[in-house]
């Protein structure tokens, strides 16, 4: 079939950042899926606690301290997190490296605080269905901070070699995105695990 | 924005000409030879075509056991399959035809097809895409060599608790189907991912919203889906497969957990299952009603609006495959109506379809005939879910052959006899010859006719009272004759499917040239050679119609400006499809399935050791690493 031009678009870019690209589509879609799996395994918490009588099972309420402090940190790093995107976004490559570190090391912070957290539950995944299912459920969300740390790190390396320009940029926004997305199913998740057994 | 400063020394689509146009498009969007070529590939045309072989291959693989199952039913007390092996039959069967066959192979037709009717070079993510391939690959050869070695799963498709628990299932027959289904369910999440994405964002500039293809709509639809149910299925396996390796109590009431907990969570990805792979099938009717009608769907708007109900509603129907657990009598009474709500919207289609068709001038070549005869068979299926949607009848039947007619009718009429049409209707694009027409008709009639007289009596046999999953059953409850009469039908079908594979093989060696567009369809597949370039589209086209080819009968608007030597391709605007970014697309890498490799190592050893999670994972991330780090040379300052 012959061709009949109508358009061109050889002046259109080739990087843009947020929704215009389909890296970030994509990382919405892994959120779906990983929002999905965390809604099931929430969902069966809930359920666990409505069929058995007493809640929590055969253990005292988790401990509130590294909790308490793993959250507090979490807000906190929304904004570093959140000038990471914006530097990102400016494409200014200095504070795009100053603000990577500074996640990694924040990254890296919560893991530690996540080790002890556990410490914190009093119960062990293969002591009654209550423990199996807080365990699955903040070892779920640890996987979350640990992949996210791996890619921030990733990203990080990148920005100091000859790669981070460009592109790169978009990634990095991409990837302080997905870090709310972390941030933000870790609140029903402290809410369940902390404070309903509480009430 | 860097290189338009450089603008005059970059070589453009605009002013080529046609044959030079091609040739280096080719080159750019090519497939290396040789073996690390063929690993590395990216190109959605490949990885769909292995996508769609391997899925038929396993469709071939689970109709073999079912043969071995009606050989064994055909008569009374027959010894030819002992029980444990039926047990295993009848698990891989379902496993096999639901997993590794239904989910996989809607998918498949969407990473070929989907790039194609929008108008784009390669899928979105197209490294993940050829990932997601060899993981579901690895994953139906890990649980199909188990089953080869006496360790094939034995607990039924959906493998409920107690019985795939530890206490009654030792052994690592269950935990081979627990990570096949994390195998199928990481390849099925990331194809629906990549399906929604190019769908979104990388639609030829003019595609608006209405003027999506039915198929892609359908595809679209069935991400969505894909996206919000498969993450159930993988919750449930998993917690099964840590009670049973290690030590937790989800489904074990004995340390507060519960049975019928797995079962909630398996049917809330079940039931969506079942129109996951039914959707993309409506896709495959659209396509080819409207193709061979010679007119555009009546009620396109209805129609993408059923599916879209379809979509939603399938969530909330789960809980009428437990009718018989004892549940609330409210919700039973809940999930009775909502199922019979969810006949509405595939009545709509069915009605749509049907109008196309009375006001077309009808073509009835092989793929509308089986399209005909997914109506009829469809329909039936149809009428007796509305009898099983109420419990009292659901009660009495539970578990028998009623149900095993009903859901074939339902599976095969929905998806495999619109598949047969669709391989028959896109096979000359994929290979660029067509399929005989006298086997084709040889092929469907024997097929309708092997179909129904195997499963129609299964009502019967069911409704006599003959159970789901014996293996055999005594001459005195008289269900001999009803079950050699659907061990004939079974012979038949088979044989229609022998000569559905010999029609595939001969035609794909000598039959007759098909051209561009054989069938003088309007979708944009058909606007590009049979089988199509490496770059899919010379130039991207520009939509002016719901079937571009239709309107645009002498020359097809373009769009111009995408450079030649570098794989660019057009990302448009999600709702008007409007020209916005020339984005590049990945080049072809190994990588990808070198992180197939480490994530199959990772899983099938984890049956054996948990540590395998952790030293698998650090394998897992060293080669995501290796796919993402850059590696072409455009990329350093």
């Amino acid at each position: 079939m012959k061709h009949r031009p109508v358009q061109d678009i050889s002046s259109r870019p080739d990087y843009a950042f947020g929704h215009r690209m389909t890296m970030w589509w994509g990382t919405l879609g892994f959120c779906a899926v990983e929002g999905a799996g965390f809604a099931m395994v929430i969902g069966t918490y809930l359920y666990l606690v409505f069929i058995n009588s007493q809640w929590p099972l055969s253990a005292p309420p988790p401990d509130l301290l590294w909790s308490g402090l793993l959250t507090l940190a979490l807000l906190l790093s929304v904004w570093p997190n959140h000038l990471a995107g914006k530097s990102a976004k400016e494409q200014d490559l200095p504070k795009v490296r100053l603000y990577l570190v500074i996640m990694c090391l924040i990254g890296v912070a919560l893991l530690g605080i996540r080790y002890f957290e556990f410490y914190g539950l009093h119960t062990r995944w293969d002591q009654n269905a209550y423990g199996s299912v807080v365990w699955v459920l903040l070892g779920l969300h640890t996987l979350h901070i640990l992949t996210d740390l791996g890619d921030t790190i990733v990203l990080t390396v990148l920005m100091f070699t000859r790669h981070g320009h460009g592109k790169r940029f978009s990634d990095v926004e991409d990837n302080a995105f997905y870090w709310n997305f972390v941030v933000i199913t870790w609140l029903p998740i402290y809410a369940l695990l902390y404070w309903v057994p509480r009430m | 924005v860097s290189d338009l400063a450089a603008g005059k020394d970059v070589l453009r689509d605009t002013n080529l000409s046609d044959a030079e146009l091609s040739a280096r498009l080719a080159k750019t969007w090519g497939t290396a030879k040789g073996i690390i070529g063929a690993l590395s590939t990216v190109d959605h045309k490949i990885i769909g075509r292995r996508y769609i072989f391997t899925a038929v291959f396993f469709l071939f693989l689970g109709g073999l056991l079912a043969v071995a199952m009606r050989l064994q039913l055909a008569r009374p007390e027959s010894q030819l399959i002992g029980p444990d092996l039926y047990n295993q039959i009848f698990t891989m069967h379902g496993t096999t035809m639901m997993f590794l066959f239904g989910v996989p192979i809607g998918e498949a037709f969407a990473v070929y097809l989907v790039p194609l009717m929008v108008g784009t070079r390669n899928i979105a993510f197209p490294r993940l895409n050829a990932y997601s391939y060899y993981v579901y690959l690895f994953g139906g050869l890990m649980v199909w060599i188990a089953f080869m070695l006496n360790i094939g799963p034995d607990a039924g498709w959906f493998a409920y608790v107690p019985l795939s628990g530890p206490e009654n299932a030792p052994g690592k027959r269950v935990d081979f189907w627990a990570q096949m289904i994390t195998f199928t369910e990481v390849s099925g999440l990331a194809v629906a991912i990549q399906t929604i994405v190019t769908v979104f964002k990388q639609r030829a500039p003019g595609m608006t919203l209405d003027r999506i293809p039915l198929f892609v709509w359908a595809e679209l639809i069935n991400s969505f889906v894909i996206v919000f149910a498969l993450p159930a299925v993988v919750t449930s396996s998993s917690m099964l497969i840590m009670d049973r390796l290690i030590g937790t109590h989800f489904f074990n009431p004995a340390e507060g957990g519960d049975a019928l907990l797995y079962q909630h969570l398996f049917w809330f990805f079940g039931h969506p299952e079942v129109y996951i792979i039914f959707i993309p099938a409506t896709g495959w009717v659209s396509s080819i009603v409207v193709a061979f009608s010679r007119r555009q769907a009546f009620g396109y708007l209805p129609l993408v609006l059923s599916m879209i109900a379809v979509g939603f509603l399938s969530f909330g129907l789960w809980v009428h495959h437990m009718f018989v657990t004892g549940l609330p009598q409210l919700g039973a009474s809940f999930f009775t109506a909502s199922s019979m709500l969810i006949a509405i919207p595939n009545g709509i289609q069915i009605f749509c379809w049907i109008a196309t068709l009375w006001d077309g001038r009808p073509v009835f070549r092989t793929p509308l005939l089986f399209v005909v005869g997914f109506f009829f068979i469809f329909v039936l299926g149809g009428l007796s879910g509305i009898m099983l949607a109420s419990v009292p009848l659901d009660t009495q039947v539970h578990d028998t052959y009623f149900v095993v007619a009903h859901f074939h009718y339902v599976l095969v009429g929905g998806n495999v006899f619109p598949l047969l049409g669709a391989v028959y209707y896109w096979f000359p694009k994929f290979t660029g010859r067509m399929m005989s027409e006298r086997l084709g008709k040889w092929n469907f009639w024997l097929a309708f006719i092997g179909f129904n007289t195997a499963f129609f009596p299964m009502h019967i046999t069911g409704l006599m009272g003959m159970p789901r999953r014996v293996y055999t059953y005594q001459q005195e409850m008289g269900w001999g004759t009803v079950n050699m009469i659907s061990t004939l039908g079974a012979v038949v079908l088979f044989a229609s499917f022998v000569i559905f594979l010999y029609n595939m093989v001969a035609s794909a060696r000598r039959g007759p040239l098909a051209g561009d567009n054989p069938w003088d369809a309007g979708t944009l597949e058909w606007a590009t050679t049979s089988p199509p370039p490496p770059q899919n589209f010379n130039r991207i086209p520009f939509v002016t119609n719901r079937e571009p080819l239709w309107a645009e009968r002498e020359t097809l608007p373009v769009v111009t400006g995408l450079e030649v030597d570098k794989r660019e391709l057009v990302v448009t605007t999600v709702s008007e499809a409007r020209a916005d970014i020339r984005e590049t697309s990945p080049e072809p890498s190994l990588w990808p399935f070198l992180a197939a490799i480490t994530t199959t190592i990772t899983f099938i050893a984890s049956i054996f050791t948990p540590w395998a999670v952790v030293w698998g994972g650090i394998l897992v991330a060293i080669t995501l690493t290796g796919w993402f780090w850059p590696k072409s040379k455009e990329d350093e300052a």
